[in-house]
C-alpha cells in the first residue's frame, strides 16, 4: 500500500493526474451512493425507500463508470472492481464529507443536498469538457444528479419549515456538516494538470454558485448558514477520517476474502 | 395492542351471489366498483395485503448483503432489486386500498404482528450465496405463484400480478446468474452456494404453504378463482422447474428421497417438516423478531420525518389558499 503524500508546500507531483482526477470523481460517487444505500429497507416511508435506492443506485453507478475510466487512464490493468475492492483507506481519493455516517434521516438529506448543488455544478463544467470519454459520463450523471438535487432540496424545504423538531434536526446536520464542505472547492496541482487533458473546472466559480444555490434553498427552509470557519481537509490526498475505514473493512470483505474470484 | 375484535361477516344476498359467480364462471374480472360477496372482498384483502408486506419485509434479507456485494455490478443489481420490491410493495397496498382498506392500516397490522408475511423471510442471509439462492428460489417460487394469480378474478391484482412478474423474472435470472456463477467459481464459492441450496430449499418449498389437505378453504377459493391451482399443484410446478436447473450447475438437494417418477413425469420430493413451517408463521423462525424489530424501527425513527412532511404540506397548502 502507497503511502499518501504530505498535504501542501511538501506535496509531491502525482505521476498521473488524468487518474488521480478520475479517481477523485469516482471516489466521491461510490462512497456517497454505499453510504446512501444503508437506507436500503430502512427509509421512513416506503415511497422513500425507492427513492434513495434510486439515488444510491444512480451514484453507485456513476462511481463504477468513472473508476472503469480510470482504470483504463492508468493503463496497469485494474478495472473498476480491482479500484473499488482493492485499494485501501489512504487511496481512496474521495472528500470526506461523503464518508461520514448516514446519521438521521436530516443529516443524510441535508448532506446528499450539499453534495448534489455541487455535483450538478461540477459535471456541467465537466461536460464541457474535451475528454470526450468524461464528457460522455458527465452529462448522463448531470440527468441523474439534476433529479437528485430536486429530491434533496426538497426535503430540506420539508425539514427545515416542518415540524420544531424536524427544523433542529436539519439544522444540526447543517451545523455539523459545513466544515466538510470546503473541500470539494480545493485546487491543488492535480487540477491544474488535468487542463492538458481538456478537463478545466473553475474551482472558485463553482464554489460562488454554490453558494448561492446553499444560501438561497436554506433561507426559504428557515435554516441558518453556519459562520465560515475552519474546514476538514485531506480526503483528495487519502487522509480521511475515522470513518472511511469501517466502511471499506465492511465493502471489501467479501471481495478481499476471495482474491481472484469471480462473482 | 390488542387485536380488534373481527366483526361478523354479514350474510350475503344470495341472488347477488348468484350473479357474482355467475360473472365469475363466465371468466369475467371483477373490478372495485362491483358487487362481490363479504368472504371475497376479506380473502383478497388478506392475500394482497400479506403479499405487499411480504414484499416489503423482504427487503431486510437481502438489504442485508448491499453493504457487502462483491463487486460494483452486484451491488448495483441488488439495490436495483431491492428498489423493485419496495416498488411492488407499494403496487400492492395500493391495490389494496381498492378494496376499501387503508394502506397505514396495514401497515399497523404488520408492525403490530398481526398481520402476516410470507415465512420464507424469517430466515437469515448468512453468506453472500443466500443473494443468489433467494432471486433464483425465492423470486422463482413466487413467478410459479404470481403467474397464476395473474389470471385471478379480482382484476387490481391480476394486473399488479402481470406487471410484478415481469420485474420477479429479471429477478429470479440474476439471481440464477449468481448461483451458476459460484457453482462454476472457486471450492470456496462451490461451497458456499452448496450450503446456501441446503438452506433455503425446503423453506422455498413451503413457500406454497401447507398441503391442500390442510387447508380449508381451497374449495371456495378456487371456485371464485382467488387461486387457480392448489398449493401443492403449484409446489410440484416449482420444484419440477428447479430440480434440472440445480443439476445443470452441479448442485445437489438435501432431499435424500428427491427422485424423478417417468409415469407422471414429477420429481417426488421428501415429507415437508411442517412442524418448523408452522413455528415459523406463529413466529418463532430465526429471524421473526428482527425482521419485526427492524420493520417496526424503520416506522419509529421515520415518525418525525412524516411529520415534518405533513406539516410542510399544510403550512404550505394554507399560504397557497391565503395567497388565492
Ligand atoms: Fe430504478
Ligand atoms: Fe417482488
Ligand atoms: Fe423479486
Amino acid at each position: 500500500m502507497s503511502v499518501p503524500p504530505v498535504a501542501g508546500a511538501r506535496e509531491t507531483p502525482v505521476a498521473n493526474p488524468l487518474f488521480e482526477y478520475l479517481l477523485r470523481l469516482g471516489d466521491d460517487r461510490l462512497v456517497l451512493g454505499h453510504r446512501m444505500s444503508e437506507w436500503c429497507g430502512h427509509g421512513p416511508i416506503l415511497e422513500e425507500d425507492i427513492a434513495m435506492a434510486n439515488i444510491a443506485l444512480d451514484l453507485v453507478g456513476q462511481g463504477s463508470s468513472l473508476l472503469q475510466l480510470a482504470g483504463v487512464t492508468e493503463g496497469a490493468g485494474r478495472d473498476e472492481d480491482a479500484l473499488a475492492y482493492f485499494r485501501g483507506e489512504p487511496e481512496f481519493r474521495n472528500a470526506q464529507l461523503v464518508e461520514l455516517p448516514k446519521g438521521d434521516f436530516a443529516f443524510t438529506m441535508v448532506r446528499q443536498f450539499l453534495f448534489d448543488a455541487y455535483s450538478v455544478l461540477q459535471l456541467d463544467a465537466l461536460q464541457k469538457s474535451t475528454f470526450a470519454p468524461l464528457a460522455g459520463l458527465a452529462s448522463k450523471a448531470l440527468k441523474e444528479d439534476s433529479y437528485h438535487l430536486r429530491h434533496s432540496s426538497d426535503w430540506v424545504l420539508r425539514l427545515g419549515d416542518g415540524t420544531a423538531e424536524s427544523h433542529a434536526r436539519a439544522q444540526a446536520a447543517l451545523d455539523e456538516l459545513w466544515r466538510f464542505t470546503g473541500e470539494l472547492f480545493e485546487s491543488d496541482a492535480v487540477d491544474e494538470a488535468v487542463r492538458d487533458n481538456g478537463i478545466v473546472v473553475d474551482q472558485a466559480a463553482i464554489q460562488s454558485r454554490w453558494q448561492q444555490v446553499v444560501a438561497d434553498v436554506t433561507r426559504r427552509a428557515t435554516l441558518t448558514l453556519p459562520p465560515a470557519g475552519a474546514s476538514a481537509s485531506g480526503g483528495r490526498r487519502g487522509r480521511h477520517t475515522e470513518f472511511l475505514g469501517h466502511m471499506l473493512a465492511e465493502m471489501q470483505i467479501v471481495a478481499r476474502s476471495h482474491p481472484g474470484a469471480k462473482w | 395492542m390488542e387485536p380488534l375484535p373481527t366483526p361478523p361477516i354479514p350474510a350475503d344476498d344470495p341472488a347477488l351471489v348468484a350473479a357474482f359467480e355467475a360473472r365469475i364462471a363466465a371468466g369475467e374480472s371483477i373490478e372495485p366498483k362491483d358487487w362481490m360477496p363479504e368472504r371475497y372482498r376479506r380473502q383478497l384483502t388478506r392475500m394482497m395485503s400479506q403479499h405487499a408486506h411480504s414484499e416489503v419485509v423482504g427487503m431486510l434479507p437481502e438489504g442485508n448483503w448491499i453493504t457487502r456485494a462483491p463487486s460494483l455490478r452486484r451491488k448495483m443489481c441488488l439495490i436495483a432489486k431491492v428498489q423493485d420490491e419496495a416498488g411492488h410493495g407499494l403496487y400492492i397496498y395500493c391495490g389494496t386500498e381498492t378494496l376499501g382498506v387503508d394502506r397505514h392500516d396495514l401497515v399497523q397490522q404488520l408492525l403490530d404482528g398481526t398481520a402476516k408475511y410470507s415465512s420464507i423471510f424469517n430466515y437469515p442471509t448468512l453468506t453472500w450465496a443466500d443473494i443468489g439462492c433467494i432471486g433464483w428460489l425465492v423470486d422463482g417460487a413466487a413467478i410459479v405463484n404470481q403467474t397464476v394469480l395473474a389470471k385471478a378474478s379480482y382484476g387490481p391484482y391480476a394486473r399488479a400480478m402481470v406487471r410484478i412478474c415481469k420485474e420477479e423474472n429479471f429477478h429470479k435470472r440474476q439471481g440464477y446468474e449468481i448461483v451458476a456463477t459460484l457453482a462454476n467459481g472457486t471450492p470456496a464459492q462451490k461451497a458456499m452456494v452448496q450450503d446456501a441450496l441446503n438452506r433455503w430449499w425446503w423453506p422455498s418449498l413451503m413457500m406454497f404453504g401447507p398441503s391442500d389437505a390442510e387447508s380449508p378453504n381451497s374449495a371456495e377459493l378456487l371456485k371464485w378463482r382467488v387461486k387457480r391451482k392448489t398449493n401443492d399443484e403449484l409446489r410440484q410446478r416449482f420444484v419440477n422447474l428447479t430440480v434440472p436447473q440445480a443439476q445443470a450447475v452441479g448442485l445437489s438437494f438435501p432431499d435424500p428421497d428427491l427422485r424423478y417418477d417417468a409415469a407422471s413425469e414429477d420429481w417426488k420430493f421428501g415429507a415437508i417438516d411442517w412442524d418448523e413451517f408452522f413455528a415459523v408463521i406463529k413466529g418463532n423462525g430465526p429471524c421473526n423478531h428482527e425482521r419485526l424489530a427492524a420493520r417496526r424501527k424503520a416506522h419509529d425513527d421515520g415518525l418525525w420525518v412524516r411529520e415534518a412532511a405533513a406539516a410542510y404540506a399544510a403550512k404550505h397548502l394554507a399560504r397557497t389558499t391565503e395567497a388565492a
